[in-house]
């Protein structure tokens, strides 16, 4: 069963007047099969540790560790973290001029896999995805997210995750921007992979909306760059009614 | 990529690409077309049709010290059966027929070439194998003058392929009959120190159809006028175009669609990718709506890829409207750009680096390279984009 192991894990960012630490020593393992809530306020840290374990140049890991099953994740290069079964779906995914989402999803799905696809079971595969996801299959001809609205962005992202087949998905909020309709479909898709019991969720968010369609098993609050508490579903109820203001001047004070 | 049509005037969006707009076919032209040299003043670079031209690197095209070595271009024409292929002198009246210069390096193209090559396709003629014309560099200077004409109803591909180092200025003049078919593809793979400068003028007649690819990959300078007249009604002009401006190369094509008849279209695709330091890379384009030329149908559009820091595009849509009888008119221009951001969610999907970046390459080339449908030209072109890319790594 794939474990991804963070120990200590502290991050730096280069900001205007200098080099800012903005996570401080987050400890976190994430099981095949579990899923996991990373709560907080606005600028806690939680999408620093989404794109630092995706590995986005960015962020500069200045200590601490990240393993999938022992193997050191840090020492990888972007794309060889998503082969070695990583997966980040992005909160403001970007635009890629040129290339269209079937020719993305085929040549990713080709890297991911190590071989390319049977282009029958490929394109089967495509469309009952898409159709779950209540996509149009004109979707696939359009260009990767250009021109795409909020919530075809993140169907789009649940797509990839579904095709991927990831052991360890990072949902970088997910649910932000989006009506209840969509937020729905899309917590209905990462459900569905869910279920296959082969992937290990880390749904990042700041709203507990997400959580009456997503059931975590473990929910973490994030502040000021580490975990200031864990506990299981009742955690996110907590949340629901007294906010994270507790853990901010907790933060502060420490 | 941002849609850049409605920018004003010397606007700037991201960085270093500029985006211009709206400026006059009229005040672009700082003289009439003249078939003689003497009847445009030598450019100082500030005038409008130069003032993206880096002057100094012409190697005297421009103010007359470049003077023809002998051994500057050597020319291969292979024609199939049925083609007629014919070296002529300066008299033939046949030359120039397409389209005067519009400026001085073109003028004195014309003014300096001493044999011109004329190839005909008879009326009715339907050729099933492309016409190559290969016109390759032997390091000197030269001017020339090529002529393709095809008769009514004829039908023909032609594809131009320069390569090796030169410095060239040469015109080439396409003239439809009635209802022709011409399909060109002008490849310019020069080496790098190479200088192309040059004004293709179709004359399209009455139900014609002219279908043009101007390729443009190597050169230190490539300066290219594709120009389009109509002869007659019913006329219909493609005018594509890709070009690759790499660190240091400067790249320049100004079209002029010249809707002087009824009832004719173009459609006009210029695409580009820039990667390098001083990639320079400028696009005019002018479409001219007669008076006369009710019921015109035309679209133009520019866009370019910026892959590194460093590149500029100049792009310039102009559309000039003298009658509002007509059944379309648009243009746009849109420059955008191939960042850290993109590779970074493609890498995120696993897709290696070079891989990520020859994606977005190819496929923004692909919808222009697919339609050549000549196959040897569109898989160089491919294998050409992958070495550019190679190299840049």
């Amino acid at each position: 069963m794939a474990t991804l192991e963070i120990r200590d894990l502290h991050v730096t960012v280069e900001v205007e007047n200098g080099t800012k630490e903005i996570l401080k020593g987050v400890d976190l393992t994430v099981k095949q099969g579990e899923t996991h809530a990373i709560m907080g306020p606005n600028g806690s840290g939680k999408s620093t540790l989404a794109y630092s374990i995706a590995g986005h140049p960015k962020y500069t890991i200045t200590q601490g560790t990240v393993t999938l099953d022992g193997e050191d994740v840090l020492e990888m290069e972007v794309d060889e973290r998503a082969r070695a079964g990583m997966f980040l779906a992005m909160q403001y995914p970007v635009e890629v001029p040129g290339v269209s989402v079937s020719n993305f999803l085929r040549t990713s799905a080709t890297a991911i896999r190590g071989e390319a696809p049977k282009l029958r079971t490929w394109v089967k595969e495509v469309k009952e995805s898409m159709a779950a996801l209540q996509m149009d299959p004109a979707f696939a001809e359009r260009n990767v997210n250009e021109g795409f609205s909020g919530g075809e962005k993140k169907r789009h992202e649940i797509l990839q995750m579904e095709l991927l087949k990831p052991k360890i998905a990072i949902l970088d909020e997910t649910d932000s921007g989006l009506d209840v309709d969509a937020l729905r479909v899309v917590s209905e898709g990462v459900n569905r992979i869910r279920e296959t019991g082969e992937v290990g969720t880390l749904l990042i968010t700041h709203y507990t909306r997400i959580l009456r369609y997503i059931k975590p098993d473990f929910v973490h609050v994030f502040a000021n760059g580490r975990i200031a508490e864990s506990g299981g579903a009742e955690l996110a109820d907590k949340l629901e009614n007294e906010g994270y203001e507790a853990y901010v001047k907790g933060g502060a004070s420490a | 990529m941002a849609e850049a049509q409605n920018i004003p005037v010397g606007s700037t969006t991201a960085g270093q690409i500029a985006v211009a707009a709206e400026s006059t076919v009229a005040t672009r032209m700082s003289a009439p077309p003249s078939f003689d040299v003497a009847d445009f003043p030598v450019p100082h670079g500030r005038e409008e049709e130069w003032r993206f031209t880096p002057l100094e690197r012409l190697r005297g095209l421009h103010d007359g010290t470049a003077v023809a070595t002998g051994d500057g271009v050597k020319i291969d024409i292979d024609a199939p059966e049925g083609v007629v292929v014919e070296t002529v002198g300066r008299d033939d009246a046949r030359l120039g027929k397409a389209g005067a210069p519009v400026d001085r390096v073109a003028a004195q193209a014309y003014s300096a070439f001493e044999k011109a090559g004329v190839v005909t396709v008879p009326k009715e003629t339907v050729l099933t194998e492309p016409i190559r014309i290969a016109v390759h560099g032997e390091g000197g200077v030269a001017y020339g003058h090529q002529v393709i004409e095809l008769g009514a109803f004829a039908e023909a591909v032609v594809v131009i392929d320069h390569t090796g180092d030169a410095v060239l200025a040469a015109n080439v003049d396409y003239i439809l009959g009635d209802g022709a078919k011409l399909t060109v593809v002008s490849v310019q793979d020069w080496d790098d120190k190479a200088v192309h400068v040059g004004q293709h003028n179709a004359l399209i007649g009455r139900d014609a159809t002219f279908k043009s690819f101007v390729v443009t990959f190597g050169g230190d300078l490539v300066r290219l006028h594709p120009r389009v007249a109509y002869a007659g009604t019913g006329g219909e002009a493609e005018l594509f175009g890709l070009y690759f401006t790499d660190a240091g190369q400067h790249q320049e094509h100004r079209l002029l669609v010249d809707h002087n008849v009824p009832h004719c279209k173009s459609n006009v695709v210029y695409k580009g990718a820039l990667q390098g330091e001083q990639a320079h890379a400028v696009w005019i384009g002018d479409v001219l709506i007669e008076a006369r030329a009710e019921g015109t149908d035309t679209y133009e559009m520019n866009r370019n890829l910026v892959l590194t820091d460093g590149a500029r595009v100049d792009s310039v849509p102009n559309l000039e409207i003298e009658t509002g009888e007509i059944v379309g008119a648009g243009h746009a221009s849109a420059t955008g750009r191939f960042d850290d951001e993109q590779l970074f969610y493609l890498m995120a999907r696993g897709i290696p680096a070079d891989e990520a970046r020859r994606l977005v390459v190819r496929g923004f080339f692909a919808e222009l390279v697919q339609q050549i449908e000549v196959d040897d030209i569109e898989q160089r072109l491919l294998v050409k984009i992958d070495e550019e890319l190679e190299a840049s790594v």
